[in-house]
């Protein structure tokens, strides 16, 4: 039995990242979950949150991803995330994400149609989300 | 002369129409590069989304509540055919062709007495079934300026889709694309996306599990009923992903041949141009000697 595992996220355009790591902590629709290398087979949806990548002996994640959902799969060894939306979580910014749901929020208010409506609500969930899982990370 | 000038003018517009086409094939080829390597970067998602709802809905087949998107509403009278084509023309035979499969397939369904209904994905194959089908055509998306497709651009469209499915607007759904095979050949086809037509989970290739079972959190059915219309956008993301490189793959052949027949047409030209040039001289020359003589 290999001591590390093989971790592959992957996004329906293209596949985001792939590499060997000691353990993978992911937001499963039950609860969140860590996978480490021997475990057992699972499939799991996920719900919008953090995907923490451990490489090495540490206590800090090495990386850390945003997903907005998806789905995850561990065969022996390998472990494959399938998510829509997945954005490094270096690459969020606070301020911004405050200024962009305040923006969603107006864009709720003006909103002419019903569909245009629940796009940007959609949108504003979504946003709160990523910055739930921010201040998080941040706290960690 | 008014022929040689006019000759001139031919030659020299023909000049201008081939760079036009030299131009268009080098970036078709540029762009296709591109396509070809989106449709080669999607491939993994697919994969292994299929390998899922594969080995799952094996285990639902034959029940009662299985999700309405794997088995169906029961119903067979309504269809739902979404056809996707390009925004532009000047790629030869391809959008033609994905109409051509279009119009067999709709009037295949008339002729068995369906309801048929028509989603254009696509400004080309709206004008192309507009004639014929246009009462049919409930609704087009255009992606005018839509430089790269991406899963963005696939979703709204799967959203309308289930949207319609979910309010009991058709039975059936298939999708009217065209496959990239090579650069030479793209071939229309027509794919089942509602309900969903799932790869036998024993031809699909299954990890190596060392004799484990998969676990499934939540339970096996709420994953499926999860997965389905992902699968669905997934689908519709695939197809124009790959109709994107089609496109390309056609305007590149499209446009050498063009070129090449443009050099041809250019040759002949001058040939005839340099003839009469010729002609014209001789005769100029006859007149002054035969001006000459008679002195």
């Amino acid at each position: 039995m290999a001591d590390r595992i093989q971790f592959e996220l992957v996004s329906p355009a293209r596949l985001l990242t792939s590499m060997e790591v000691d353990m993978i902590v992911v937001p499963g629709t039950e609860g969140d979950f860590a996978v480490l290398p021997g475990h057992m087979p699972v499939v799991s949806t996920l719900r919008p949150g953090a995907v923490d990548v451990y490489v090495g002996n540490t206590d800090k994640p090495s990386e850390r991803f945003f997903v907005a959902g998806g789905f995850a799969e561990v065969a022996l060894d390998t472990f494959t995330v399938l998510a829509e939306t997945a954005i490094p979580m270096a690459d969020l910014d606070r301020s911004d994400l405050e200024q962009e749901i305040s923006n969603t929020r107006e864009d709720i208010e003006d909103a002419r149609s019903d569909e245009d409506r629940q796009a940007s609500e959609e949108r504003l969930t979504q946003l709160e989300d990523m910055l739930n899982s921010l201040a998080e990370f941040t706290r960690v | 002369m008014a022929n040689l000038k006019a000759l001139r003018g031919r030659i020299s517009s023909v000049k201008s129409t081939q760079k036009i086409t030299k131009a268009m094939n080098m970036v078709a080829a540029a762009k296709l590069r591109r396509a070809q390597d989106a449709v080669e970067a999607s491939r993994p998602y697919a994969v292994r989304m299929e390998r899922v709802i594969g080995t799952l809905a094996s285990g639902m087949a034959g029940r009662d509540d299985a999700p309405k998107l794997l088995a169906g509403t029961g119903a067979d009278q309504k269809h739902l055919v979404i056809v996707a084509t390009a925004e532009r023309g000047l790629c030869g035979g391809f959008n033609t062709n994905i109409v051509k499969a279009a119009r067999a397939k709709i009037a295949d369904l008339l002729q068995s007495g369906k309801d048929v209904q028509v989603l254009c994905v696509g400004r080309k194959g709206r004008d192309a079934l507009r004639r014929q089908y246009g009462s049919l055509i409930i609704e087009t998306i255009e992606f005018a300026g839509v430089r790269n497709i991406g899963f963005e651009h696939a979703q709204p469209v799967a959203q309308k889709v289930l949207a319609m499915y979910e309010d009991g607007a058709f039975d059936v759904c298939h999708l009217i694309y065209s496959k990239f095979e090579s650069v030479l050949a793209q071939v229309p086809s027509v794919a089942q996306l509602i309900p969903a037509q799932v790869a036998d989970a024993d031809t699909v290739e299954q990890p190596d599990l060392d004799g484990a079972v998969y676990t499934y959190e939540p339970d096996e059915e709420d994953i499926l009923r999860a997965l389905l219309p992902r699968n669905v956008a997934v689908q519709i993301f695939k197809a124009l992903l790959e109709n994107g490189a089609s496109e390309q793959g056609a305007r590149m052949t499209a446009m050498d041949n063009a070129t090449r027949n443009a050099g041809d047409m250019i040759d002949k030209l001058t040939l005839i141009y340099n003839r009469q040039r010729q002609a014209a001289i001789t005769t100029e020359l006859i007149e002054i000697i035969s001006g000459a003589e008679a002195l």
